[in-house]
């Protein structure tokens, strides 16, 4: 393995999350009866013509301005040139040789220092539309047809394309939930990867460790989680590290994980290798973003998450602060800490137990969440998570659940411990003599009785003091 | 009686707003005409009201009215939706006539490419009325519409205009919307107006022209003035030596337009020559690599999924090969396999790279010339109108007739064909050529000409 | 001679997604090569130091507001369609 290095670049794709279309005034979002989000223009009507959506164009360049890139003086769209159902034109509209956005980088931050990974460019597109496959309905078996429903069709997306700068699965994967994270937060995207508001393409290629070459690489598209994508990579640096010491060449393929999301062109034949014809849209005009919205989107974009990986690690350990940020958790932690929690344990609750519940971080009162975190060791472990998961609630205290601290208090315990050793003789004595497994059996007669309030290891404490006695 | 050979829309205008006429009268007087010149492919129903009557090349997109391009490949299609020109013409009242012929896709120079047979010149039957905008000009001139709206990429308002002896200008590329109209090359397309006179040329304009939030190219344009003078004094005109000399140039085209520059002179213009010698030396050849490159791309929409034809096939390439096929005639198909070519891989910095640097040579050697001149003056076609029949099998030398409407349209400059005479007995074409947006000087210019030269629109075997 | 190959006819054509018939093939073949001749005249001009035009008015920034406008009802989305189904267009298996 050490002999060899993997060499890993990413091309992600964002919808944004604009209420019209990139080129044409139709809604834009998910859930409409197939084809009723649509106009001359997503259905390329003859004579219909595109005008750019001014939203998607400075969205564009404030996800470009955080991701440190370049913002071009002049961006130009092309057309991209291929034949598909889903692609109404016959060309997506694109761009090429002058995207918005080029030369940034995204630093990932490590336990070891960041790696950063350079963005070689940053542009808007538009989607195609969706083809379902079908079995047809009429009596010839085996006969299929394809539906085609435009309403996806001109959805703004940004494609993001990196430098070949990482070299494990691992990075990738941290890379690409910073990048996840950073458009959420900017309010870009709901970059949701099972609904595809968010895919990637991974290109991976390996060389012999501390050569610079580039060798034939793979293309791994369609995969639609993290770690998924993360095991997917590792699998493929594998096999090509096996071809190459079985002494084989690596072929440059597509290797699609999820046919039933193949949204990309077909692949085609060597014979006519894919030849878009790119060329500039002459029903669109340049781009020339101008410097003062520039500067606004600049000005509107707060601290990144990377930033405050970095910051919040000097408090919890890297592990937490990563999990928190790319969880989109670290400013109710920040919030619930400042309401008094202990930040381990708020952190250790956030990222284990409450992202779990699937609540959204903004609809929880920091203060009451504080309040149930302070009392966790104290409060039943079943109460503990039916207090969390009402934590969205509207309207929601932590003061219900507080009551039912356990006790702890042996002042409190040991009647009820006597009691109980009391009314089974029989069990006592044989523990004395030798049977320890028959704790359990008082440990389990206490909490019984006390409802399960009694704190368990006091109690296990005490029983054996008491049997002892 | 109403004499639709001779009646400007102006005057129409004017008796119906008398109420010497009703609408429903001058309406019928067009419709009732019969249409021997095939110059419609589709005819309408009064739709009522008191506006002019008009008619439409039918690459305009007009809703609930079939719009084919002259394709069979949209043989039946009508569109949901108006174009934005057809809608301002709505919205001034005008009253849509019918579609007019064209070649396929406003490609050609002849109506011959038109998938419904040819249209025929009002001045003779056996003879083409130009293209691609033939059935627009042969309306015009057979007394089957007032004026009419054209579509022009290298040349398809102007030519039709000059072998049709009518009016006819191609406006400032981005004073006029495309949306909704089917589009050839979207870098060159604009629609223009094709009139009798350049006062109601230069008033159709006006109803058409204008910023459109659907077509990003479009721009907010001047006033559009109606000529009145009828002197050209200190109107300084170029004639370009290239254009006026260029080999092919028929002697009585050549004979006509001397005469209407001197005649211009004598109406106090100042003339003088120039040279735009790279613009005519290869403006037709980067016309031919811009226009079909950009044609390949728009004619890719056409795959029998959303509309028009659909080929039976097994699957879906198959369909959509055997549609393309089936669906589109012999010059759409050079059209996009030269396109094709140009833009493929390994090509498009010889061919589509270069040709659009040809074309910066050609706005540059324009744009010089202009800082001397107001306008300059050529023939529109190097001839006058010839047989049906006569270059359909040679698509180079139909290529060569576009030889001096081409290198403006390249540059994005308006032109505007008047008639300046008769040769052989068929009209001949003055083309008057203007910097960006000054349609104003052309109307002018135009006007003064045509009140000087008092050509009779009329063909004389109609007369 | 710049002229155009069978092949290359062929090629062009498959990207185009024309179909061609034998005799459409060499018949497109003589005639694009008679015209891919005349157009290749572009390359005798000497352009090393002339930029490109894309579009003969230099404009730029054009754009609508994120406003939504109503889109079709399906019946005018329908209105032209060769095959559907419900509420999809319908073609053959791709």
């Amino acid at each position: 393995m050490s002999n060899w290095e993997a060499v890993i670049g990413l091309e992600i794709h964002v919808q944004l999350k604009t209420r019209t279309k990139m080129f044409c005034r139709c809604p834009n979002g998910f859930g409409g009866e197939p084809n009723t989000q649509t106009c001359p223009v997503c259905l390329a009507f003859p004579g219909a013509l595109p005008v750019a959506n001014r939203r998607a164009v400075e969205e564009c360049i404030k996800l470009g301005l955080a991701l440190d890139c370049e913002i071009a003086e002049r961006a130009v769209f092309h057309r991209k040139n291929y034949f598909y159902p889903d692609l109404p034109k016959a060309y997506q509209i694109s761009q090429y040789d002058e995207p918005l956005c080029a030369r940034g980088k995204l630093a990932v931050p490590t336990e070891n220092g960041d790696i950063t990974v350079g963005i070689t460019r940053a542009h808007l597109e538009e989607d195609a539309a969706k083809n379902v496959h079908v079995a047809a309905s009429g009596r010839i078996h085996g006969a299929t047809a394809t539906l085609v429903d435009f309403n996806r069709g001109g959805t703004p997306l940004v494609e993001i394309v990196t430098e070949p700068d990482l070299h494990d699965a691992e990075s990738a994967k941290r890379f690409l939930q910073l990048l996840r994270q950073t458009v959420v937060e900017l309010d870009l995207s709901d970059a949701e990867l099972e609904k595809g508001s968010m895919r990637f393409d991974v290109n991976v290629s390996v060389r012999p460790a501390g050569s610079d070459e580039l060798r034939t690489r793979t293309e791994l598209k369609n995969m639609n989680s993290f770690n998924f994508a993360a095991k997917g990579i590792e699998r493929e640096i594998a096999r090509q590290i096996r071809v190459y010491e079985q002494g084989g060449i690596v072929e440059q393929e597509t290797l699609h994980f999820d046919p039933a999301h193949e949204e990309s062109p077909p692949m085609r034949s060597k014979e006519e290798a894919q030849d878009y014809r790119y060329f500039p849209d002459p029903d669109l005009v340049p781009v020339h973003p101008p410097v003062d919205v520039v500067e606004r989107l600049r000005g509107e974009i707060g601290e990144l998450p990377g930033a405050r990986i970095k910051r919040i690690a000097d408090t919890l350990s890297f592990y937490d602060a990563d999990v928190l940020v790319t969880g989109g958790l670290d400013r109710l932690w920040a919030d619930v800490v400042a309401a008094g929690a202990e930040p381990k344990e708020a952190a250790n609750v956030l990222a284990n137990q409450f992202v779990a519940t699937g609540i959204a971080p903004s609809a929880v009162n920091a203060a009451e969440l504080a309040k149930l975190v302070s009392a966790r060791a104290e409060i039943p472990r079943a109460a503990f998570d039916e207090a969390l998961a009402k934590t969205g609630d509207a309207g929601f205290t932590a003061a219900p659940y507080l009551e039912q601290k356990v006790v702890g208090d042996a002042a409190e315990l040991d009647p009820i411990i006597e009691r109980i050793i009391d009314a089974n003789p029989g069990q006592a004595e044989q523990f004395r003599g030798g049977k320890q497994g028959l704790l359990g059996f008082f440990v389990g007669q206490v909490m019984k009785e006390t409802g399960g309030k009694a704190d368990p290891r006091v109690v296990n404490e005490r029983v054996r003091e008491k049997l002892r006695a | 009686m109403i004499d639709t050979l001779r009646l400007t829309a102006e005057e129409a205008w004017r008796l119906v707003d008398g109420r010497e006429i009703s609408g429903a009268e001058l309406f019928a007087a067009y419709a009732g005409r019969e249409d021997d010149l095939h110059a419609y492919l589709h005819r309408c129903d009064d739709p009522g009201g008191d506006g002019i009557p008009i008619a439409i090349k039918d690459v305009i997109g007009t809703k609930g009215v079939p719009t084919t391009a002259g394709s069979k490949i949209l043989e039946g299609y009508v569109p949901v939706f108006d174009s934005t020109v057809a809608s301002r013409c709505k919205q001034r009242g005008l009253r849509l006539l019918g579609k007019t012929n064209t070649d396929e896709f406003a490609m050609g120079s002849s109506t011959e490419n038109s998938a419904f047979g040819p249209s025929r010149n009002p001045w003779d039957p056996t003879r083409v009325p130009g293209g691609s905008g033939g059935g627009s000009a042969a309306a015009v001139t057979g007394g089957l519409a007032p004026w009419a709206l054209g579509s022009d990429t290298g040349g398809s308002i102007k030519q039709p205009s000059a072998l049709c002896g009518n009016v006819g200008l191609r406006p400032t590329y981005g004073t006029v919307s495309r949306y909704g109209v089917v589009a050839f090359a979207s870098s060159l397309d604009q629609v223009g107006p094709v009139a009798k006179t350049v006062r109601d040329c230069a008033f159709l304009y006006s109803i058409i022209a204008g910023r459109d939030e659907n077509d990003s190219t479009t721009v907010e344009v001047p006033t559009v003035e109606l000529p009145g003078a009828e002197d050209l004094t200190g109107v300084r005109i170029g004639v370009p030596k290239e254009m006026n000399e260029a080999e092919g140039i028929e002697p009585g085209v050549s004979a006509a337009v001397r005469r209407a520059i001197e005649l211009a002179e004598s109406l106090g213009a100042e003339v003088g020559e120039c040279s735009l010698p790279r613009s005519v030396e290869y403006g037709v050849a980067c016309y031919y690599l811009v226009a079909p490159a950009e044609a390949s791309s728009n004619l890719g929409r056409y795959d029998g999924v959303r509309y028009g034809l659909r080929s039976d096939a097994a699957d879906f390439r198959e369909m959509l090969m055997q549609t393309r096929h089936d669906g589109f005639g012999d010059e759409p198909k050079r059209r996009i396999m030269i396109g094709t070519y140009a833009l493929s891989s390994g090509y498009y910095d010889a061919y589509y790279g270069t040709a659009q640097k040809v074309r910066t040579v050609i706005r540059r050697e324009h744009a010089d010339v202009f800082e001397s001149f107001d306008l300059i003056v050529s023939p529109t076609s190097p001839t006058v109108a010839f047989k049906i029949g006569e270059k359909v099998d040679n698509p180079l030398a139909m290529y060569l007739n576009d030889l001096l409407t081409i290198p403006s349209c390249m540059a994005g400059l308006p032109g505007l064909n008047i008639p300046c005479g008769l040769s052989e007995g068929l009209p001949v074409g003055l083309q008057l050529i203007g910097p960006q947006f000054s349609e104003n000087t052309l109307f002018r210019a135009g006007h003064a000409l045509e009140r000087a030269l008092g050509f009779d629109s009329v063909p004389e075997r109609l007369r | 001679m710049a002229g155009i190959s069978r092949d290359e006819v062929l090629h062009v054509a498959r990207l185009a997604r024309l179909e061609l018939t034998d005799e459409e093939v060499g018949r497109f073949q003589e005639q694009l090569s008679e015209i891919i001749e005349a157009i290749s005249k572009v390359s005798q001009l000497d352009l090393s130091d002339v930029p490109p035009t894309a579009h003969p008015l230099e404009i730029a920034n054009t754009w609508a507001e994120d406003e939504p406008r109503p889109s079709l009802t399906l019946d005018e989305v329908f209105a032209n369609a060769p095959d559907r189904d419900d509420g999809y267009f319908r073609v053959p298996p791709a």
